[in-house]
């Protein structure tokens, strides 16, 4: 009896992970080509603001992440326009300034209990049916719009302005992809923590260019990579009782040591 | 719409950036059938005229517009993609649109067939100005803008480069509108120059424009191909750094070649 309930969080655990590892594989992918890995990890850091601020208000998690996370992109495009700051110098600010803002607003939360682990490092093992709806539809949705921006997505990768001045909606295709990096982020929170999302979106990609031909063939690679780590680490941390969230993330840093082994290969030959 | 008419007109147009003025009163059009030659020393505003051309930011005055529906096929100066971004010259060119007999034909009209199945963060950058160049073809542009295509492009392969570009208009009619440093191959290969030092020293045709104290005082005499002294009425002159200077408070610091162009 107690071993199915255990068998029951492990599915539970393994679904969540993998529906978030679906989404993860297209999204890191654009990411890395856009060399904005660290403008992701900001939106990770404020989502801890948007969970508190949502905390304090009793409003839905995944709204109030949201609608941080696009206050503070809104913000750095402004101040990014200014020329005064490097793009670096303005993400190690609002990273942290909303960090730091999102601890102090969850020790106003009093009378509820928030386990500031389980949000920095995730807490898997927690993941409810409903977390897995939450997920399921959240992904869903984000490859679906993912799918109908993708070309113009890759137009502005390759280059921005050729890409506006050929009529792209360069402005509105960015907007959602900051979007859906901050609905990714918010779905993810609880299976790897903010403090971790950016590796499981970002070492599956660059795990996956190892082998990719092209840009849909390296995002599809990197979905299943990402699926790869997800059942490692849930499978380490069954075994050997590590955390599963930096489990996942080891099994996927694994796995790009790997990939490394093989480009070594072919150089070589 | 008729031959004629102007594909892309800039009137009177300024822009600053940062608080410093960049562009000042510009006058610019591109007709269809003409290339014109944007040259002018480094930082006198070349890219931001460009870009202005091609609706990528607006003028704080005056007028930068093209006819509406016209397809720009534009060439950038810089091209760098990401490492990690798997992508072969024929899907550059596919995205543009067209079959791979069309990526074949335009690559091959730029002498870069052999390019094909390659990545393109392995070209060099004159490889790259010629798949970017087939790229902007495949898209039958009526305006072609190409900032500074033949950088990096061997000596050989820069007077092919502007040869290219003739036939090119000869045989699709479009307008081109280019930025240049080769001085030599822009006089032999373009209709109209602009040369720019922030505002429009001089324009017209490139004997005209060769012989122009401006150009001269720009670029040094060995540049002028048909030196001519004559005398000019000449309301400014130019600093160490290459700022236009009134020498009697003249608000107009733009002169035209255009009003002494019948040589």
């Amino acid at each position: 009896m107690k071993f199915s309930r255990m068998d029951e969080f492990l599915v539970r655990a393994l679904l969540g992970g993998f529906g978030v590892a679906i989404i993860s594989g297209p999204l890191g992918s654009i990411l890395i080509w856009r060399r904005m890995v660290f403008y992701g990890a900001t939106l990770a850091h404020a989502a801890l603001l948007g969970v508190a601020l949502s905390i304090l208000f009793r409003a839905p998690t995944i709204i109030g992440v949201i609608i941080i996370c696009i206050i503070v992109a809104l913000l750095m495009a402004a101040f990014g326009r200014q020329n005064k700051l490097s793009q670096g110098t303005l993400l190690g600010i609002f990273a942290h300034a909303t960090l730091a803002g999102g601890i102090v607003v969850l020790s106003f939360a009093s009378g509820v209990r928030v386990d500031l682990n389980a949000l920095l490092f995730g807490d898997i093992l927690a993941v409810s049916w409903n977390d897995l709806i939450w997920i399921y539809a959240g992904g869903a949705l984000g490859l679906g719009v993912l799918a109908m921006i993708w070309r113009h997505l890759l137009a502005v990768v390759i280059h921005e302005d050729m890409a506006r001045v050929e009529g792209t909606p360069a402005a509105l295709v960015q907007f959602l992809f900051m979007v859906l990096v901050a609905l990714v982020i918010a779905i993810a929170m609880k299976i790897v923590g903010i403090l971790l999302i950016v590796s499981l979106l970002v070492i599956p990609a660059a795990t996956a260019r190892q082998f990719a031909r092209t840009p849909e063939s390296m995002a599809g690679l990197a979905s299943i990579v990402g699926l790869g780590a997800v059942a490692g680490g849930i499978w380490a941390s069954y075994l050997a009782d590590i955390p599963a969230g930096p489990g996942i993330v080891l099994a996927a840093t694994f796995m790009f040591g790997i990939s490394l082994l093989f480009t070594i290969r072919q150089h070589n030959h | 719409m008729h031959d004629s008419s102007a594909l892309l007109t800039v009137r009177a147009a300024s822009v600053s950036v940062g608080g410093f003025s960049v562009l000042q009163k510009v006058d610019l059009t591109v007709e269809r059938s003409e290339i014109v030659s944007l040259i002018g020393p480094n930082g006198s505003g070349k890219t931001t005229l460009v870009r202005l051309a091609l609706g990528l930011i607006d003028p704080d005055q005056g007028i930068a517009s093209r006819v509406p529906g016209i397809v720009i096929g534009y060439v950038p100066q810089l091209f760098s993609v990401d490492e990690t971004l798997p992508l072969t010259t024929a899907r550059l060119l596919s995205m543009a649109g067209g079959d791979r007999a069309q990526v074949e034909e335009a690559l091959a009209e730029v002498g870069a067939a052999h390019l094909i199945r390659r990545p393109i963060q392995g070209l060099s950058v004159g490889e790259t100005k010629r798949i970017l160049l087939a790229r902007a073809l495949l898209r039958s542009p009526d305006l072609l803008v190409l900032d500074e295509p033949a950088a990096g492009v061997d000596m050989g392969g820069q007077a092919e480069f502007y040869g290219l570009l003739g036939k090119i208009r000869d045989r699709t009619g479009c307008g081109i509108l280019l930025i240049s440093h080769d001085l030599h191959f822009v006089m032999a290969a373009t209709d109209k120059v602009v040369c720019l030092n922030h505002h429009v020293c001089c324009t017209g045709a490139p004997d005209a424009v060769t012989r122009h104290p401006e150009y001269i005082a720009l670029f040094g005499p060995e540049m002028a191909t048909g030196l001519a002294v004559y005398a000019h009425e000449h309301d400014h002159h130019h600093d160490i750094s290459g700022e236009a200077v009134a020498d009697d408070g003249a608000e107009n610091v733009t002169d035209k070649s255009g009003a002494h162009n019948h040589g």
